[in-house]
C-alpha cells in the first residue's frame, strides 16, 4: 500500500502522460493515474501535489450581509467548502452570533459542538458550532481559534443542547466553558486525569493509577 | 417559599442502573423522587465509552468503518452509511446508482429491524410481554438478508467508501420484495395488539410530552421531533443516496407523547417498506464500486454530513489533512443528544414513566458513549 496514487482534485491540471485508467464515475476531474508502480512523490513532477490548505470559495449571501453589517471585523472569513458554508469568527464574538442568527436567521438548531486539537499552532484549538436552520433548510459552521487555556463563553445560554456537547469538549479537550451550568466530566470518570483527544495523548495511554486504584486491574495495554 | 429545611424527608434520591433491564443497556439514572413524583434526574454515561473518536485519528479511512458500526449496533448500517458518504464528500466522489439502491434497500431494512427491536424492548417494559417475541421474530428474516448479503447480521459493516464490497446475491430482490409483503401484515398485527389496548394507551398517552420547539431546543432529531408535528426528515430535507428518487411520507403527530411517538415509528415502518419496494423495482445496473484510489487520502479540508439515521440525525465531521488518516474526526450521535431531553420529559411525571419514556426515546448506549 505504500505507493501513492493521488486522489487528486480540482486544483491541479493533469499531468501529461496520465493514462485513462481510473477516470470516470467521478464528478470533479478524476484522478489522473501515474504510471504503474513508482518511487514515492518525489520522483514525479510536482503538479499532483494536492495544496496544503483548505480550496474555498467566498460565501457570500443574505445572512453574510447581516452578520458583516452587524459584526464587522469581529468575523474574519465568509468560505465555502465542498459546498458547505462556514464563517470564522473572534472568540469573544461567538456567543453573540449565535444568538443573532438563531434569533433573526431562524437557525434554531444546534446540531453539534466540537472542537479540533492543533498543538503547534498558537490558537491551539479550533471550535467549531454546527447550525441548522429548519426554515431555511440550511447548515452553517461557526468556527473559532482558542488558544489553551481560554474559555469561551458557554453556548448554553443560547442553546439548550450545548450543555452536553460542551461538556464532552471539556471532557475530552479540556477546554472550560465560562458560565456553563455544569461543567463536569460526562463520558469520563470525573477523577481521570488527563484529556485524551489532545493530540499529545497516545492512543495506548490512559490513567493507569485511576484503573488501579478503581477497577482493581493493571492496565491492559 | 418556606425556608428549606436541613433534612427534606419527603425527597428520597434513588439510583436506576446502570444494570436495570429496562435502561437498555448500561445507563444510570439518578431519580429525585417526591413520593411517586419525579422533582429531578441526572444521567450518568460513559459506561460503555471505547474513545471511537481517538481511535478513528489513529486508523486509516477504511480501517476505521467497520468501528463505526459498533456505536449504533442495532442500526450498524446507517452508521456505515453516514460514515462512508462523509469521506466520499471529502474524496469528491459518489457511489454509483446501483450502490445507491443496494444502499438504500439495506439501510431501510435496517430501519426497520432498528424499530422492530424498539418497538419489542418499549412494549415489554411497559408490561407487555407478547410483542417482543413477534418483533424480534420479524426482525430475524431482516438480519437473515444481512447475512446473506455481507456474511453478517449485526455489525455488517456492509458498505464500502466509494459503493459496497459485494454484489448482490441471487434472489435478493424477490427475497426483500417477499419480505415486505410479509411483514405489512404484521404490523397490522402489532397495531391490533397495542393501538387500541386500553392499558397501553393509558400508559403512553400524555406521557413525556416534548413540544416542537423544545425539541429544537435541545436539537432532538428523528421520530421524537417527527411525533411533536415537525415534518423534518432528512432523507427529504437534504437527500442522499438517490432517497429523493423515491416516493414516500414522513409520519407526523401533534402532541409530542409517548404515544404519538409510537405512532410514527409504526407508520415509519410502513414507510419503509414503501421505499424498499420501489427500490427493489428499479436496482439499476453497472458497477457498484465508484473509482476511489487504493490509498484514501482527501484533499486537506473538512466537511460534515449527516443523514437520517433510525434514532434521528446521524452525523459526521472529519477534518483530513492530506494524510491516511483523519486528523479529527467528530460523531455527532442522535441518541447522546435526544438522551440530554430525559431531564425535561420525565420532571414532574410519575416515577413509572420513567422507564416509558426511555424506552419511547429509543436511546443505544454504545451510541451514547461511543
Amino acid at each position: 500500500m505504500a505507493d501513492e496514487q493521488k486522489p487528486e482534485g480540482s486544483a491541479a491540471p493533469p499531468p501529461a502522460g496520465g493514462e485513462a485508467g481510473i477516470p470516470a464515475a467521478t464528478p470533479v476531474a478524476a484522478a489522473p493515474k501515474p504510471v504503474a508502480p513508482k518511487p514515492p512523490a518525489a520522483a514525479h513532477a510536482a503538479p499532483p501535489k494536492p495544496p496544503a490548505v483548505m480550496v474555498t470559495t467566498p460565501w457570500d449571501s443574505d445572512i453574510t450581509q447581516v452578520l458583516k453589517e452587524r459584526f464587522g471585523g469581529d468575523i474574519t472569513e465568509f468560505s465555502i467548502y465542498l459546498g458547505q458554508s462556514f464563517m470564522v469568527a473572534k472568540p469573544d464574538a461567538v456567543i453573540p452570533i449565535l444568538e443573532t442568527l438563531k434569533l433573526e436567521l431562524d437557525f434554531d438548531y444546534l446540531v453539534d459542538v466540537t472542537a479540533v486539537d492543533y498543538p503547534k499552532r498558537a490558537e491551539r484549538f479550533d471550535m467549531v458550532y454546527i447550525l441548522y436552520s429548519f426554515a431555511r433548510n440550511e447548515r452553517i459552521r461557526v468556527k473559532t481559534m482558542i488558544p489553551d487555556g481560554y474559555s469561551p463563553a458557554t453556548a448554553v445560554t443560547v442553546h439548550l443542547a450545548a450543555n452536553w456537547l460542551e461538556r464532552e469538549v471539556f471532557d475530552m479537550f479540556g477546554i472550560q466553558f465560562a458560565g456553563h451550568p455544569d461543567m463536569r466530566r460526562i463520558l469520563l470518570p470525573e477523577e481521570w486525569q488527563g484529556y485524551p483527544l489532545r493530540k499529545e495523548y497516545s492512543i495506548l495511554q490512559q490513567d493507569d493509577s485511576w484503573v488501579r486504584e478503581n477497577l482493581g486491574i493493571e492496565s491492559g495495554q | 417559599m418556606p425556608e428549606a429545611t436541613f433534612l427534606d424527608a419527603t425527597e428520597l434520591v434513588i439510583n436506576m442502573g446502570p444494570q436495570h433491564p429496562s435502561t437498555h443497556g448500561v445507563l444510570r439514572v439518578i431519580l429525585k423522587l417526591d413520593g411517586e413524583k419525579v422533582n429531578g434526574t441526572e444521567c450518568v454515561i460513559g459506561y460503555l465509552h471505547r474513545g471511537v473518536e481517538k481511535i478513528g485519528e489513529n486508523r486509516t479511512y477504511q480501517q476505521f468503518a467497520p468501528y463505526v458500526d459498533r456505536m449504533d449496533y442495532v442500526a450498524a448500517v446507517s452508521n456505515g452509511l453516514g460514515y462512508c458518504l462523509a469521506v466520499e464528500k471529502l474524496l469528491n466522489v459518489e457511489a454509483p446508482p446501483r450502490a445507491q439502491a443496494v444502499r438504500v434497500i439495506l439501510t431501510e431494512l435496517n430501519r426497520i429491524a432498528s424499530h422492530l427491536l424498539w418497538l419489542g424492548t418499549h412494549a415489554l417494559d411497559i408490561g407487555a410481554i407478547t410483542p417482543v417475541f413477534y418483533c424480534l421474530r420479524e426482525r430475524e428474516e431482516v438480519l437473515k438478508i444481512f447475512e446473506n448479503y455481507c456474511g453478517a447480521r449485526l455489525t455488517t459493516h456492509a458498505f464500502r467508501i466509494g459503493g459496497l464490497q459485494y454484489e448482490t446475491y441471487e434472489g435478493f430482490e424477490e427475497e426483500v420484495k417477499k419480505f415486505c409483503d410479509w411483514f405489512i401484515p404484521k404490523v397490522d398485527e402489532y397495531e391490533e395488539l397495542l393501538t387500541n389496548n386500553r392499558i397501553w394507551v393509558g400508559r403512553l398517552k400524555g406521557v413525556g410530552i416534548l413540544s416542537a420547539d423544545e425539541c429544537k431546543e435541545y436539537g432532538v432529531t428523528g421520530p421524537v421531533l417527527r411525533a411533536a408535528g415537525v415534518a423534518w426528515d432528512l432523507r427529504k430535507a437534504q437527500p442522499y443516496s438517490g432517497y429523493d428518487q423515491y416516493e414516500f411520507e414522513i409520519p407526523t403527530a401533534e402532541n409530542g407523547d409517548t404515544y404519538d411517538r409510537y405512532t410514527v415509528r409504526m407508520e415509519e415502518m410502513r414507510q419503509s417498506t414503501r421505499i424498499l419496494r420501489q427500490a427493489v423495482d428499479r436496482i439499476p445496473s453497472g458497477p457498484i464500486m465508484g473509482k476511489v484510489p487504493k490509498v484514501v487520502k482527501p484533499p486537506v479540508g473538512e466537511a460534515y454530513v449527516s443523514i437520517e439515521a433510525p434514532k434521528g440525525e446521524l452525523g459526521y465531521f472529519i477534518v483530513s489533512d492530506n494524510s491516511t488518516q483523519p486528523y479529527r474526526l467528530r460523531v455527532r450521535p442522535p441518541s447522546f443528544v435526544n438522551l440530554q431531553a430525559l431531564d425535561r420529559m420525565v420532571r414532574g411525571g410519575l416515577v413509572a414513566d420513567v422507564v416509558a419514556i426511555i424506552g419511547t426515546l429509543d436511546i443505544v448506549l454504545g451510541e451514547v458513549d461511543r
